[in-house]
C-alpha cells in the first residue's frame, strides 16, 4: 500500500467519522468544531487528487470563515439545545432509511456510470503548470464574467447579512455626517468679549 | 490497489448520505441543519473534483470554487436571517417557525 493510498484512507475515514459526529453530537459547539475537522480532511483529500488550490480555499475560506461564523453564531445565540435534541431518538429511524434509501441510490449510479466515448473537454488541463496558475489562467480569462457574478454574489450576502443583524439601539448617540458637515463657524462658537481681570 | 475515481465517489455519496440523514434527524434544530447543508455541499465539490481529475479538464475545480462561493454566501444569509429571528422570537426551533402558517 503506497503512501497516497494510506492517506486516502486516513483522510476518508476521518472525513467520514466526523461528519457522523456533525450529526450526532449532543452539543452544536461539539458539531462545529468536528465540521472543522471534516473540511480540513476533505482539503487532504483535494490535494491527493492535485487540486492544490481548492484545498488551500477550502480551509482558508470554510475553516476560516464559515466555520467560525458558526462557532459564533452557536455562543452568540442563548439556546437550550437540549430541548432542540429532544425529537432526536424519534426522527432517528426514518432518518437511517432516507439515508441508507439514498446510498444505494448512489451505489447504484456509482456501478453504472460510464464516461460518454465522445466527451469532449471544456478546458483541458496545460501540462507543466501549476495547479494554481492553470485555474487562474482560465478562470480570468474564460470564466471571467461568471468570476464577476461571484464577487456580486459576496457583495450582496454581505450587504444582506449586514443589514439583517444591524440594529439601532434608542439612547445611543451616533454620528450624523451631514450635520458635522453642515456646522459653520456661526452656529460652532460664540465670541464674547472678556473684560480684563473680571473672568467669564 | 491504486485510488481511483470510484474511491471518491464513494466517499462523496458516503458525505452525501450523511448531510441528508443529518437534515432529517436534526429537524429541530436549524444550526444542525445548516451544516448538514454545508456538508452536502462539501461531497458535491469532491465529486467535481475527483472527475476533474480524472478527465483531466479543469472546468471541474472552476465549478467548484464557485460552489464554494455560493456556499460561503448561504452560510452568512442563512446565520445573519437566524440571528434575527432569534431577536424577535428568542427561540430557533424549527417546529415554531410557523407565522406564515394561514
Amino acid at each position: 500500500m503506497s503512501v497516497a493510498t494510506a492517506f486516502f484512507y486516513l483522510f476518508s475515514i476521518v472525513t467520514i467519522a466526523s461528519a457522523v459526529m456533525v450529526i450526532s453530537a449532543r452539543n452544536p459547539v461539539h458539531s462545529v468544531l468536528f465540521l472543522i475537522l471534516a473540511f480540513v480532511n476533505a482539503a487532504g483529500l483535494f490535494l491527493l487528487t492535485g487540486a492544490e488550490f481548492l484545498a488551500m480555499i477550502l480551509v482558508v475560506v470554510y475553516v476560516g470563515a464559515v466555520a467560525v461564523l458558526f462557532l459564533f453564531v452557536v455562543m452568540m445565540l442563548d439556546v437550550d439545545f437540549a430541548e432542540l435534541k429532544q425529537g432526536f431518538l424519534q426522527y432517528l429511524p426514518i432518518g437511517m432509511l432516507v439515508g441508507v434509501i439514498v446510498l444505494i441510490e448512489l451505489a447504484a449510479m456509482i456501478m453504472l456510470w460510464h464516461v460518454a466515448p465522445v466527451m469532449k473537454l471544456a478546458t483541458p488541463t496545460p501540462d507543466n503548470l501549476s495547479n494554481t496558475a492553470a485555474i487562474g489562467q482560465v478562470l480570468y480569462t474564460q470564466y471571467v464574467y461568471l468570476f464577476q457574478a461571484a464577487g456580486f454574489v459576496l457583495l450582496t450576502a454581505m450587504v444582506g447579512a449586514i443589514v439583517l443583524t444591524l440594529q439601532h439601539k434608542p439612547n445611543v448617540r451616533r454620528q450624523v455626517i451631514a450635520d458635522q458637515n453642515a456646522r459653520t463657524r456661526a452656529s460652532a462658537i460664540e465670541v464674547k468679549k472678556v473684560p480684563s481681570r473680571a473672568g467669564v | 490497489m491504486a485510488i481511483g475515481l470510484e474511491h471518491y465517489l464513494v466517499v462523496a455519496a458516503v458525505l452525501f448520505t450523511l448531510g441528508v440523514a443529518g437534515i432529517i434527524i436534526n429537524r429541530k434544530n436549524i444550526i444542525i441543519i445548516l451544516m448538514s447543508v454545508e456538508l452536502i455541499l462539501l461531497s458535491v465539490n469532491l465529486n467535481l473534483v475527483a472527475f476533474s481529475q480524472q478527465l483531466n479538464d479543469l472546468t471541474g475545480q472552476i465549478f467548484a470554487l464557485f460552489i464554494l462561493t455560493v456556499a460561503a454566501a448561504e452560510a452568512a444569509i442563512g446565520l445573519a436571517i437566524l440571528v434575527t429571528y432569534f431577536r424577535n422570537r428568542g427561540t430557533i426551533a424549527v417546529e415554531d417557525i410557523n407565522m406564515m402558517k394561514g
